[in-house]
C-alpha cells in the first residue's frame, strides 16, 4: 500500500492531515454551523429551538440597546489593547535587552502569577478594590491620605484595571520574541549615521517589532472583547458588555437564537478586523523593508 | 520508503487513538443501559452513585454521609445559582443529575416542557410526613412530581445599627444619597426577583404581563441602580456580614446563616409585601431507571423527621415537613424571619410562569442592567 501512496503524494499528504481535519471538523466547524443555524430558528419559551426560519434575531442585534453593548465592548478592548501596549512594550524590551541567562527567569517570573486560576485572580482583585473593606481604600483612609473611599469597583475603571492585569503577558510575550530577534548592528548602524535616539526607535526598533506588536495587539484586544468574568465580577454587574449578553441569553433569558446570532456577528466583526488589521500592518513592513 | 511507513502508521495510530478516545464517553451508558432495562423493575437495583443539583450552601454535607451509611448509593453534588441556569443546562441536553431542586415557577415550566419523570410514590412513603399545604401546592397538586424541600421568602437584609429598619422598598427603588446604604446595597442577579419587588413597590401584581406596568417597573429598577454596589445572587450575605455593604435583596435563610459572623444582620419584609416561595426535589425525565430509584430513596431519606431537621438547622429555611418541625427548637419555630407571622404571610406572593412575556422580562432587564448607572 505504501508504494501506491509513494507515487501518489497528495493522498498522502491527505491521510496525514485526516486526524488534524476530524479533531477539527468534530469539536469546531460542526459546532460553529450548529451556532449559525441556531441563529436563524425563532425561540423556545423556556429555552431551545423551534424550527422556523427568521431573521429577526440578526435585525435585533441592530437594536441600540444591544449595538451600544457592542460599542461599549469595543471602545473597553480599545483601551485595555491600548494600555497594555504602552506597559508592555518597555518591558518587553527590558527583558529582551538583559543577558540570556537572566531573560529565561524574567520570562518565567512574568508567567508564575498566571499558573493561577484566571477566576481566583480576579476575585483577588476584589479584595483589594472593594469600597469599604478592599485593601487599598482601608490603607489610604487609615492612613488618612483620603476622607471618603474612591470608587475603585463595580465602574469601567475597575473592568479595564482587571483586564489589562489578565491579558498583559500576552502583549509582552510577543514583542519580547520580535524584539528577541532584532539584531543589534542594526541599532548601531543607525547611530553610526547620526540617528538620534527617538529617530532610532521610530525608524528601526518600532518597525521591526510590528509583527510582535499586531501579535500581542490581537491576543490582547480579541479576548477583550469577549470578557464576561470580569464585567461581572469587578464591574459588580452593573454594566454589561457582549459577552455578558450573549452568556445572559443562554443561562438566564432562554433565547439560545438570539445568542448564537449574537456571537456570530461579534466572531464575524472579529474575523474582519483581523483580516484588515494583517493586511495593513503586512503591506507596511514591506514598503519599509 | 520506510520513512513513509513510520508516517503513515503514526497517522493511523494517531486515528485510532481519537477514535477510542471518543469511544468510552458513549460505550458504558449503552452496556449498562441495554440489559437492565428489560429487567423486570421489581429486580431493579438503585445506582450506586447519583449527582444531587442543588443549590450551594443547601444541604449539610452530613446528610450524604448517612445516606451512603445506610445504602450504600454515595451522592455527589452539583450547584447552580438561578432557576435558569438549571433550567438551561437541562436543556442543553445535560444528563446524569439524578435530583435538581427548582422553584415553584421552574417546575411549572419543566412539567409543562416534559422534563420531569413522574415519581413512584411507593418509594418515598416519608411523603406522610410533609405538612398539608405542602401536599397540594399550585404547581403539583398532590405531589406527582415534585417534593417540597425547604421553603422561604425573598425580602431585605440590613446592618441594625447602623440602617434603620426598612419598612418600605422605596428604601430601594428611591435611593436618598444622604441614606447610610446608598452605594452599599446589592439587589438579587435575578430578573424575576427584581422584577417582584419593583412591583410590590408599585403595587402591582408580581406576575403582570401587562407591558404599561412593566416598563414602569423597569424605570424603577434603573432608579435604585444609583444606590447599588453590584447585582448579587451568591455572596451578597458574606458582603454584609464583612461590613462592605450595609443593605442587601435577597433570601431569608442566608441572612441568619451569615448571623453567625456577623450578630447585627437583621432581615425584613417590607410592609408592600414581598415573594413566598418552594424549592422542590424533583427527578429530571432524563435519569435511568436505576438513578430514579435511587433518587427517590434519597428523597426518601431527605423527609424523615431527624434528616428534615439537619437541614434547617444547617441552612436556616422553613421546612415543609410537619414531623421535623417536632424536633425544632422553640425559638427556631417562633423567628418571624423564618416562620413570617399571618399578617406578613398574607402579603407575599408566588412568582408564576408568565409564558410568551418571559421575552419581554428578559428584555427589560437586559435594559436595566446596560443603563447607565
Amino acid at each position: 500500500m505504501y508504494r501506491f501512496l509513494g507515487k501518489h503524494t497528495s493522498l498522502r499528504a491527505w491521510l496525514l492531515l485526516l486526524p488534524a481535519a476530524l479533531w477539527l471538523f468534530v469539536f469546531f466547524v460542526a459546532p460553529l454551523f450548529i451556532v449559525l443555524a441556531y441563529s436563524f430558528l425563532e425561540r423556545g419559551t423556556y429555552g431551545g429551538v423551534v424550527w422556523s426560519f427568521t431573521l429577526e434575531n440578526f435585525q435585533r442585534v441592530f437594536d441600540p440597546l444591544y449595538f451600544n453593548t457592542f460599542l461599549r465592548s469595543f471602545y473597553i478592548a480599545g483601551v485595555t489593547t491600548l494600555i497594555t501596549l504602552i506597559l508592555g512594550f518597555p518591558l518587553a524590551g527590558y527583558i529582551a535587552t538583559r543577558p540570556a541567562a537572566r531573560r529565561g527567569t524574567l520570562v518565567l517570573a512574568l508567567m508564575i502569577p498566571f499558573w493561577t486560576n484566571f477566576l481566583i485572580r480576579t476575585y483577588a482583585w476584589l479584595t483589594l478594590l472593594r469600597t469599604n473593606t478592599g485593601l487599598i481604600n482601608v490603607t489610604l483612609l487609615s492612613l488618612g491620605l483620603i476622607k471618603e473611599p474612591l470608587s475603585l469597583f463595580g465602574n469601567d475603571f475597575a473592568i479595564i484595571l482587571g483586564l489589562v492585569y489578565g491579558w498583559l503577558p500576552d502583549m509582552v510575550l510577543p514583542i519580547f520574541a520580535a524584539l528577541d530577534r532584532l539584531d543589534p548592528a542594526l541599532i548601531e548602524a543607525a547611530r553610526d549615521l547620526y540617528a538620534s535616539e527617538t529617530k532610532v526607535f521610530w525608524r528601526v526598533i518600532w518597525p521591526l517589532s510590528l509583527p510582535g506588536v499586531v501579535a500581542g495587539s490581537m491576543l490582547v484586544f480579541i479576548p477583550s472583547l469577549g470578557a464576561f468574568v470580569t464585567p461581572a465580577i469587578l464591574g459588580g454587574g452593573k454594566s454589561l458588555m457582549i459577552g455578558n449578553i450573549i452568556s445572559n441569553q443562554f443561562l438566564a433569558a432562554h433565547d439560545w437564537p438570539f445568542g448564537s446570532a449574537l456571537s456570530f456577528v461579534m466572531m464575524t466583526v472579529m474575523l474582519a478586523a483581523t483580516l484588515i488589521y494583517f493586511r495593513v500592518t503586512s503591506g507596511k513592513e514591506r514598503r519599509q523593508l | 520508503m520506510k520513512r513513509k511507513t513510520f508516517w503513515l502508521l503514526t497517522a493511523l495510530a494517531l486515528l485510532a487513538l481519537l477514535l477510542t478516545a471518543c469511544a468510552p464517553a458513549a460505550a458504558p451508558t449503552e452496556e449498562q443501559a441495554a440489559p437492565e432495562e428489560q429487567a423486570a423493575p421489581a429486580g431493579l437495583e438503585p445506582a450506586k452513585e447519583i449527582v444531587f443539583y442543588n443549590w450551594s450552601e443547601y444541604i449539610d454535607p452530613e446528610i450524604y454521609t448517612l445516606f451512603e451509611d445506610e445504602t450504600g448509593i454515595k451522592v455527589v453534588e452539583d450547584n447552580f445559582s438561578s432557576n435558569e441556569e438549571m433550567l438551561a443546562k437541562l436543556q442543553g441536553g445535560a444528563t446524569g443529575y439524578a435530583v435538581i431542586v427548582p422553584s415553584d415557577y421552574t417546575v411549572s415550566i419543566m412539567i409543562e416542557e416534559g422534563m420531569l419523570a413522574e415519581l413512584d410514590q411507593a418509594n418515598i412513603p416519608n411523603l406522610a410526613n410533609l405538612s398539608e399545604q405542602f401536599k397540594n401546592t399550585y404547581y403539583d397538586p398532590g405531589n406527582k412530581y415534585c417534593v417540597p424541600y425547604q421553603w422561604g421568602t425573598t425580602g431585605i437584609g440590613y446592618i441594625d445599627g447602623e440602617v434603620d429598619e426598612p419598612t418600605s422598598w422605596a428604601v430601594l427603588f428611591n435611593p436618598d444619597p444622604n441614606h447610610p446604604a446608598y452605594g452599599r446595597t446589592t439587589m438579587l442577579d435575578d430578573a424575576r426577583e427584581a422584577f417582584a419587588a419593583a412591583l410590590v413597590y408599585l403595587g402591582y401584581d408580581i406576575n403582570t404581563t401587562d407591558e404599561a406596568q412593566l416598563q414602569e417597573a423597569k424605570d424603577v429598577l434603573i432608579q435604585a441602580k444609583a444606590g447599588l454596589a453590584g447585582y448579587d445572587s451568591d455572596t451578597y450575605e458574606d458582603l454584609l456580614a464583612s461590613g462592605e455593604n450595609l443593605m442587601a435583596h435577597g433570601w431569608n435563610g442566608d441572612f441568619l446563616v451569615a448571623q453567625e459572623e456577623n450578630e447585627n444582620i437583621a432581615y425584613t419584609i417590607p410592609e408592600e409585601g414581598g415573594v413566598i416561595w418552594v424549592d422542590n426535589m424533583c427527578i429530571p425525565a432524563s435519569a435511568t431507571p436505576e438513578e430514579k430509584l435511587a433518587a427517590e430513596m434519597f428523597i426518601d431519606f431527605i423527609l424523615r423527621p431527624d434528616i428534615g431537621a439537619m437541614l434547617s438547622d444547617y441552612n436556616y429555611y422553613a421546612s415543609p415537613n410537619a414531623a421535623a418541625e417536632a424536633n425544632f427548637d422553640a425559638e427556631f419555630l417562633e423567628d418571624p424571619t423564618v416562620y413570617p407571622p399571618a399578617e406578613v404571610l398574607d402579603k407575599l406572593q408566588f412568582i408564576h410562569p408568565v409564558g410568551e412575556a418571559e421575552s419581554l422580562y428578559q428584555r427589560l432587564w437586559d435594559e436595566v442592567k446596560s443603563a447607565a448607572p
